[in-house]
């Protein structure tokens, strides 16, 4: 055996008694979507930190300004790719109330439907990958396959996996297909259990809570103060649920509770969701038991529903107002008007400014993850590196929406 | 319920109010710019008004109109229930000395919708602690959000950031060739290109 050459007193360590500073992101498997930060450690402790968001911006506003109101869609469902639904929705709404127009029941509950649907996609997003980045790969998976159930349905129902663009100004593209409600019931009902046995997985794992409890506390007044809306601010023990405060669509006929957590920690995030879900599966429910199995889901307004095929093809009038709509589009009554539904992360809002001609004017979307993203400053703040991981992910920030 | 806000503000701002609207169900004030950070300072204190959230901080460009720029806020009350829009205008007509009281001490929300506010349109929000691009980076000329703004414009390739000595920089250590290594740590941004210059 070689004997020891070096000289112990010369290669005594240099540590630094300065704080580091570290750089997570922007191409880190824990940040979901890209988003840099940089912390300046005391040893493990987070001493200060920079969010830089924006690397997924994609001028979505401008784009925006440039077609008429009916090509925003695909724009929309490119900024939440996790419940684009709840997008198109929501945008959908924003416009209807500058028309003044309300879709028929049916659409209604159609809606409601696919929008809780979505909602489920989000939250298994979110709370999956959250177990998976703490290490439980299991629950990932499971939550995942159920995802592509929801999927599945959607891929059906609209003809898209994932940007589905099926929202209309007055209406849906399609009316619901046959086996709609019978394929959705089996697939919540499979989301029960899936959910069922994520939380006999999970909430017995000492590993998972222990990296949760307590960790990223914030105060209702705190979250309030951040313009924290949806889950997140729930978890914080507001019950400000825009579905319950201002309702839309029938949210206000069905019954469904807002769950809220206590402390505001991670965990409560994390379970803010799994009764969320349940709470959607509820809800999808009465919707399914209420919507009408025929009926139209377009509003009877020939300025802003494009006319059925056959009369486009042989009538005049119909080939003119088919023309009209798309190449004009449809005309929204200058004003302003902002629309807010309860998106998947939050209160997701749209600013509309309608100068009267076919083209929006300024379409501002008020991300929910925006504004989630700008407090993980204030919540790693003091805690230990290994701390940011569950603390943004329990944040659920979505790139697209938040770059824009 | 939220008419009775609108009266509320008029009454408290007599002759501040410079008109208000309820268009499609929003109540709407419009403020002086000078008013804009006691209305809503009043507008979060006051309990018959209670706003204790700041949902969305946003401008609009108008380049026809004398002030230019319409910068809107929507707020809500979670006890209360109601909503309110606020508006004022600010700007000449080139886009020159767009500036207004910023909103961060009130709420921190502001934070943020300020600095994209800046970011994307071009508005100067006075008092704001850290007002810098946001979702663009830092070399962008130009605010994509205003109308004089085309949309296809290309932006000028930023330069490569260089450091001198890349080569024979240890990969790990002090020195490690990179603008968030130790040695920059007590400049106040990390992110400034200038940071990683003066070193050798």
């Amino acid at each position: 055996m070689e004997p020891i050459e070096r000289d112990l007193d010369s290669a005594e360590l240099e540590l630094f008694a300065e704080p580091m500073l570290l750089n997570v992101g922007p191409a880190h498997p824990a940040t979901h979507g890209t988003v840099r930060i940089v912390v300046e450690l005391s040893g493990e402790t987070i001493e200060r930190c920079d969010v830089q968001v924006g690397y997924l911006h994609r001028g979505f506003e401008k784009m925006c300004e440039r077609g008429t109101w009916s090509q925003v869609f695909p724009y929309v469902d490119r900024c939440n790719y996790v419940s684009p639904m709840l997008n198109n929705v929501g945008f959908a709404l924003a416009c209807e109330k500058m028309l003044q127009i309300t879709v028929p029941d049916r659409c209604q509950y159609y809606r409601m439907i696919l929008g809780e649907l979505a909602r489920i996609s989000d939250h298994l997003t979110c709370d999956g990958a959250m177990a998976m980045e703490l290490g439980a790969f299991t629950p990932f998976l499971w939550m995942m396959k159920t995802r592509e159930m929801v999927w599945d349905i959607m891929e059906e129902e609209t003809g898209a996996r994932l940007t589905h663009s099926f929202g209309r100004i007055g209406g849906m593209a399609k009316p619901p297909t046959d086996g709609f409600k019978a394929h959705t019931l089996a697939v919540i009902e499979h989301t029960g259990k899936v959910l069922d046995e994520v939380e006999r997985l999970l909430l017995t794992n000492r590993i998972f809570l222990d990296r949760l409890e307590n960790v990223g506390i914030i105060s209702g007044e705190e979250a309030i103060s951040l313009g924290w809306t949806g889950p997140v601010l729930r978890a914080s023990g507001v019950p400000y649920d825009v579905r319950r405060s201002h309702p839309y669509l029938k949210y206000g006929e069905v019954e469904f509770d807002v769950p809220v957590g206590g402390k505001g920690d991670c965990f409560d995030r994390f379970m803010v969701r799994i009764d969320e879900m349940r709470q959607s599966v509820r809800i999808i429910e009465q919707c399914v038991a209420r919507m009408a199995d025929e009926g139209s889901v377009n509003v009877e307004d020939p300025r802003v529903i494009l006319p059925p095929k056959d009369e486009v093809y042989s009538s005049i009038e119909g080939t003119i107002q088919h023309f009209k709509i798309i190449m004009e589009g449809l005309k929204i009554p200058p004003g302003e008007v902002y629309g807010y539904t309860e998106g998947g992360n939050g209160e997701l809002g749209f600013y509309l400014v309608s100068d009267g001609s076919g083209t929006p004017y300024r379409v501002r979307i008020r991300p929910p993850s925006f504004f989630a993203t700008s407090g993980l400053e204030r919540i790693i703040t003091g805690q230990m590196i290994a701390d940011v991981v569950p603390c943004f992910g329990s944040l659920n920030m979505i790139g697209g929406e938040c770059d824009r | 319920m939220a008419k009775a806000l609108l009266d509320l503000v008029a009454r408290r701002f007599p002759g501040k109010v410079l008109e208000s609207h309820a268009a499609f169900g929003d109540e709407t004030v419009v403020v002086a710019a000078e008013d804009w950070y006691a209305v809503h300072a009043w507008l979060r204190d006051d309990p018959a008004s209670d706003m204790q959230m700041l949902v969305d901080l946003t401008a609009v460009d108008f380049p026809s109109r004398l002030p230019r720029f319409e910068v809107v806020t929507h707020l809500v009350s979670l006890r209360l229930g109601h909503r309110l829009r606020v508006k004022a205008r600010v700007g000449d007509a080139e886009g020159q000395s767009v500036s207004i009281a910023s909103l961060t001490p009130l709420w921190a929300s502001a934070n943020w919708a300020e600095r994209e506010c800046f970011d994307t349109l071009g508005v100067s929000f006075a008092g704001h602690p850290d007002l810098r691009r946001i979702l663009l980076y830092p070399e962008f000329e130009g605010h994509p959000l205003r109308k004089d703004y085309p949309a296809e414009l290309a932006q000028p390739l930023v330069p490569y950031r260089d450091v001198p000595n890349i080569e024979k920089v240890e990969p790990f250590g002090p020195y490690e060739g990179m603008s968030f290594g130790r040695m920059t740590h007590h400049l106040p941004r990390v992110t400034d290109p200038k940071a990683i210059q003066g070193r050798d």
